[in-house]
C-alpha cells in the first residue's frame, strides 16, 4: 500500500472562533480514514483546506509524494481529490448524466453535445458503483441516497482517488446507508482512499480502518479502529467521560393535562387523517423512517403549510393556527430540521437571532428596542444554553452546528413557550452537545413545557421520550407508552412488520 | 447583571484603534464612504467651482428627490425584493396632488391625497408579492406600466399647472438657510434610520431578506411586513413626486422616467446587498450623494451626457466588484 495523501503540520487561524493547530494526517491507498471530533473541532476547516477552499497558514499538502498547493477547488479536483459535502452541489433540474458532465460535456465532431457517449460513460460509472438509478429523470426526483451516489459517480468521473465524505449517512435510511457502505467497500478494493466524517460510532467500526480524532483544532489521537473502543473514542473527542447521555425519566402523573388535542389532521384530500394528544410536561417522540410524514404533519399542524383539514385545540380552546405566527401567539414553537435553511438568519449575530421573535419583550416606550436590555437577556440565555462564542455579537455563520442549534433553542427559551417541537434536534451534532440538548429538554419539561421530538435516531427516541407516536407512510400507526417504548416495538410498527431489520 | 455590563464597558474602552478600524471595515458603509470621499476630492481638484457653497447646496437639492425614493427602495431590497414602479408612482402621486389643488383643495389636503395614492399603490404591490407570492420584479414591472398609464389618463397627457403660490414652499423654500427639499430628505432618512435600526419592524425587514423561511417559521408575519415595505416604497416615491411637483409648480405625468434605476444604483452603491438581508440606510444616502456629486462634477467639467452614462455605469460596476471581493 502506498500513501495517497499526507497533510503535514497544517495550521489555520481565523479572526474569531475556529482554528487548526499543527494537524498531520496520512491516507493510504484503499483506506477508509475516519475523522472524528465534536462540532467545532475543526473537521470541516481541515477538509476545506484539503479541497482548496481555505489556504493553510502553515503546513502543506502532499499527494502521492508531490507537494501541492491548492488555490481553489478546481486545483484540488485536478489533483484527484473529490469531496461529497453534506449539502449536494447537483443542479436539481438536470438528470444524472448532465450533472456528472456539467462543465465538461462530451462533444461530437460538429461541436454538439454527444449525448449517447455521455450516457454510456455514466452507465459505466454506475456499474462500477454497482448502482442502478434512473439516468433520465431530473436528480431532484431521486432519493437523497441516489443523489449522493450521483455525487460519488461525478467525483469518480473526475478520476478522484481521494474521496472525502462529510457525514454522508446523516440523511440516509439504514438500508441506504448499507448500500453506501457496500459502494465504499468496492471503491476501497479499487484502491480509492476515503476520509469519512460521521457522528455514528457504529459506522466507524463498520467501515473504517484508521481513525483520527480532533478536539478544539488539535489532533488528540490517531489509531487503528480495531485497537480502540467506543468509550475511548468518545473520551478523546470530548476530553471527559460521558455518563449515560440520556437523562433519567421522571414518573408521570396519573391524569396528565392535555395541552394540544389534534384531531383529524389531514394534509391533503387523499392523505390519512391523524389525531394525537400532547400532555403537559411530557416529551412525545415522533418516530418512523425518514419520509414517513412526521415533519409534514408538524408543519401542517402549525400552519406553516396548508392542510386539507384539521381540528386543533390548545388548552381546551379551539385554535385556528393558520400561520406559524398564530402558533407563536399560543406559545407553540418549532425548531426546524435544517438549522441553516429554516432556523437561523445567517447574516445576523447571535443576539439578533435569539431575540428575533420576541423583540416585543425588549421594546421600550416609543417602540424602540432597548439594546441594553436585549444584550443582557442574550448574555443570560447564552450562559444558560452554553453557547461557545466570544459574545452575542458574533455572527452565527462562525459557529459550529451544535452551537447554532443552541442559539435556536435559546431563541425559544426567550419566550415563555408551552409547547416546543424539536425536529431532529441532534442531527449533525456531536456527543457532548447532544447530552446538553437532552439536558435542556429535560429542564424545560420540568417547568411544564411539553415537547414533541421528531427523531430518526432510535436510541434517542427511546432514551428521551415519555411516549412515542410511530409513523408509517404518513399515518400514526401506534402510540407507545411505558415499557412499550423500546427499539423493537418502534421498529415493528415503523416498518409495518415483525422485521428485525437494523435501525440506527 | 451589573457586573456583565461593567466588564463590557471596560472591554470596549480597552479596544485598540486597530480593532476598532477592523470593526469599522466590516460595516456596510465603509467602502461607500471611501468611494464618496474619493469622488468628492477628485471633483474638487479638477473643478474650481465645485466646492462653492451654492454649488454644493444645489447638488444636495438635486440629490434629494432620488435620495427620498431610494429610502423605500432600500427597504424593498433589504427584504430581498425590488420596486420598479417608483418612477411612475411618483408621477401619479405628483399629478394627483396637482389635480386636487387645481380642483380647489388646499395644498395640505392635496399633499395627503398624493401620499395616500402612493401608499395604496405600494400596498397593492406588496399584496401581490406577499399574498399572491409573485416575484417582486414582475409585479412592479407590471404596475410600473399601470401607474404611468393612470397618470397619463388622469392628466390627459398634459402637465397640470396653475398651482397655488403657497405650494411652492416645499420645493423652493428655505428654512434656517437650508433648502426645504434637503430638509425633507434628512427627515425621511432620520425616520428610516430609526425604523430600520431601532425598531422590531426594522429587524424583521433584515430578517426576511436574510432568511425568509426561518423568519416565517419562527413566527414572524412575513407577508404583513412585505406589504408594509412596499407601502413605504410607494409612500417615499409619492413624497418625492410631490416635492418635484412643488419645485416645478406643475404636475408632470411623464416625470420620473428612469428614476427606479437611479434609486437602485444609490442603494447598491451604498453597500446594500441586492439579495437582501445586509445593508444600511446611511449607505443609501452616501450612494445617492455619490451619484449626485458625479453628475454635478461631470457637468461642470463639460463632459457630454453620452459619456457621463458610460462613466456612471463603469463606477457602479467597479463599486459592486469591490463590495463582492470584500464579502469573501
Amino acid at each position: 500500500m502506498s500513501t495517497l495523501l499526507t497533510l503535514e503540520h497544517i495550521s489555520k487561524s481565523f479572526p474569531g472562533v475556529n482554528a487548526l493547530t499543527d494537524i498531520s494526517l496520512q491516507l493510504q491507498e484503499g483506506e477508509v480514514h475516519a475523522l472524528l471530533g465534536e462540532n467545532g473541532a475543526g473537521k470541516s476547516t481541515l477538509m476545506k483546506i484539503l479541497c482548496g477552499i481555505y489556504r493553510p497558514d502553515q503546513g502543506g499538502i502532499v499527494i502521492k509524494g508531490q507537494p501541492r498547493e491548492f488555490h481553489n477547488y478546481h486545483d484540488a479536483i485536478a489533483a484527484g481529490v473529490g469531496i461529497i459535502f453534506q449539502e449536494f452541489s447537483l443542479i436539481p433540474y438536470l438528470n444524472a448524466v448532465e450533472n456528472i458532465f456539467l462543465g465538461r460535456e462530451l462533444k461530437n465532431r460538429l461541436g454538439l453535445l454527444d449525448r449517447s457517449a455521455m450516457h454510456v460513460r455514466a452507465k459505466e460509472l454506475f456499474e462500477r458503483l454497482n448502482v442502478d438509478i434512473d439516468l433520465e429523470v431530473p436528480v431532484d426526483h431521486l432519493s437523497v441516497a441516489e443523489q449522493q451516489f450521483v455525487e460519488i459517480a461525478k467525483a469518480l468521473s473526475l478520476n478522484a482517488n481521494i474521496l472525502v465524505l462529510d457525514e454522508p449517512t446523516a440523511t440516509l435510511t439504514p438500508s441506504e446507508a448499507e448500500h453506501l457502505f457496500r459502494i465504499m467497500r468496492d471503491l476501497k478494493s479499487q484502491g480509492v482512499g476515503m476520509i469519512f466524517i460521521s457522528h455514528h460510532m457504529e459506522e466507524i467500526y463498520e467501515i473504517c480502518d484508521q481513525v483520527t480524532v480532533l478536539r478544539d483544532g488539535c489532533k488528540v489521537g490517531e489509531c487503528a479502529v480495531q485497537e480502540v473502543d467506543v468509550d475511548d473514542l468518545v473520551e478523546m473527542m470530548v476530553g471527559r467521560k460521558i455518563e449515560s447521555s440520556f437523562p433519567v425519566k421522571d414518573a408521570r402523573p396519573e391524569q396528565p393535562r392535555v395541552v394540544i388535542d389534534a384531531r383529524c389532521v389531514q394534509l391533503h384530500k387523499d392523505a390519512p387523517a391523524n389525531s394525537f394528544q400532547l400532555y403537559e410536561g411530557e416529551i412525545l417522540g415522533f418516530a418512523g423512517l425518514v419520509g414517513s410524514g412526521r415533519t409534514e404533519l408538524v408543519l401542517g399542524l402549525l400552519g406553516a403549510t396548508s392542510v386539507h383539514q384539521k381540528v386543533v385545540s390548545v388548552d381546551g380552546a379551539p385554535a385556528a393556527l393558520k400561520t406559524p405566527a398564530d402558533a407563536l401567539g399560543l406559545g407553540i414553537g418549532l425548531l426546524p430540521e435544517s438549522r441553516k435553511k429554516e432556523g437561523l438568519i445567517l447574516p445576523f449575530s447571535i443576539r439578533e437571532n435569539i431575540t428575533l421573535n420576541n423583540l416585543r419583550k425588549h421594546t421600550g416606550a416609543g417602540g424602540l428596542i432597548d439594546r441594553q436590555n436585549e444584550s443582557e437577556s442574550v448574555d443570560e440565555l447564552m450562559a444558560k444554553v452554553r453557547v461557545k462564542a466570544p459574545d452575542g455579537e458574533t455572527p452565527v455563520v462562525n459557529l459550529s452546528g451544535g452551537n447554532q442549534q443552541k442559539v435556536v433553542i435559546a431563541r425559544w427559551l426567550n419566550h415563555e413557550c408551552r409547547v416546543l417541537i424539536f425536529d431532529e434536534p441532534t442531527r449533525g451534532i456531536d456527543v457532548g452537545a447532544k447530552a446538553e440538548i437532552y439536558r435542556l429538554m429535560k429542564q424545560l419539561t420540568a417547568l411544564g413545557v411539553s415537547i414533541i421530538m421528531i427523531s430518526s435516531e432510535l436510541p434517542e427516541v427511546v432514551g428521551v421520550s415519555d411516549r412515542v407516536a410511530v409513523f408509517r407512510q404518513g399515518r400514526i400507526v401506534a402510540t407507545l407508552e411505558g415499557d412499550a417504548v423500546n427499539s423493537n416495538e418502534i421498529m415493528r410498527y415503523a416498518t409495518g412488520g415483525t422485521s428485525d431489520e437494523q435501525y440506527h | 447583571m451589573n457586573n456583565i455590563t461593567e466588564s463590557q464597558i471596560q472591554h470596549r474602552s480597552h479596544t485598540s484603534f486597530a480593532l476598532r478600524l477592523q470593526k469599522w471595515r466590516k460595516s456596510p458603509v465603509f467602502y461607500p464612504l471611501i468611494g464618496f470621499v474619493v469622488i468628492f476630492i477628485a471633483m474638487a481638484f479638477v473643478n474650481d467651482n465645485f466646492l462653492t457653497s451654492t454649488n454644493l447646496s444645489n447638488v444636495a437639492r438635486q440629490v434629494s428627490i432620488n435620495a427620498i425614493i431610494a429610502v423605500g427602495m432600500t427597504c424593498a431590497i433589504l427584504t430581498g425584493g425590488i420596486d420598479l414602479s417608483v418612477g411612475p408612482v411618483m408621477a401619479l402621486s405628483g399629478t394627483v396632488a396637482a389635480g386636487l389643488m387645481v380642483a380647489g383643495f388646499p395644498p395640505e389636503v392635496a399633499i395627503l391625497g398624493g401620499l395616500l395614492v402612493g401608499a395604496l399603490f405600494g400596498a397593492g404591490n406588496g399584496a401581490f408579492v406577499a399574498y399572491a407570492k409573485m416575484p417582486p420584479i414582475i409585479v412592479t414591472l407590471a404596475t410600473m406600466g399601470i401607474a404611468r398609464g393612470l397618470a397619463l389618463i388622469y392628466t390627459g397627457g398634459y402637465p397640470i399647472s396653475g398651482l397655488p403660490q403657497g405650494f411652492s414652499i416645499l420645493g423652493r423654500g428655505e428654512f434656517l438657510g437650508i433648502q426645504l427639499p434637503i430638509l425633507v430628505m434628512l427627515v425621511v432618512y432620520i425616520l428610516a434610520f430609526v425604523l430600520l435600526n431601532h425598531t422590531a419592524i426594522g429587524r424583521y425587514i433584515y430578517a426576511i431578506g436574510g432568511n425568509e423561511e426561518a423568519a416565517r417559521l419562527s413566527g414572524i408575519r412575513v407577508s404583513r411586513y412585505k406589504v408594509l415595505v412596499y407601502t413605504i416604497s410607494g409612500l417615499t416615491a409619492a413624497l418625492a413626486g410631490i416635492v418635484l411637483t412643488s419645485r416645478l409648480m406643475s404636475g408632470q405625468p411623464n416625470s420620473g422616467i428612469g428614476f427606479e434605476l437611479d434609486a437602485i444604483a444609490a442603494v447598491v452603491l451604498g453597500g446594500t446587498a441586492i439579495a437582501g438581508g445586509r445593508g444600511a440606510i446611511i449607505g443609501t444616502l452616501i450612494g445617492a450623494m455619490m451619484l449626485g456629486v458625479l453628475n454635478n462634477g461631470l457637468n461642470l467639467m463639460g463632459v457630454s451626457p453620452y459619456v457621463q452614462n458610460i462613466i456612471k455605469g463603469g463606477i457602479i460596476l467597479l463599486a459592486i466588484y469591490i463590495s463582492r471581493s470584500r464579502d469573501k
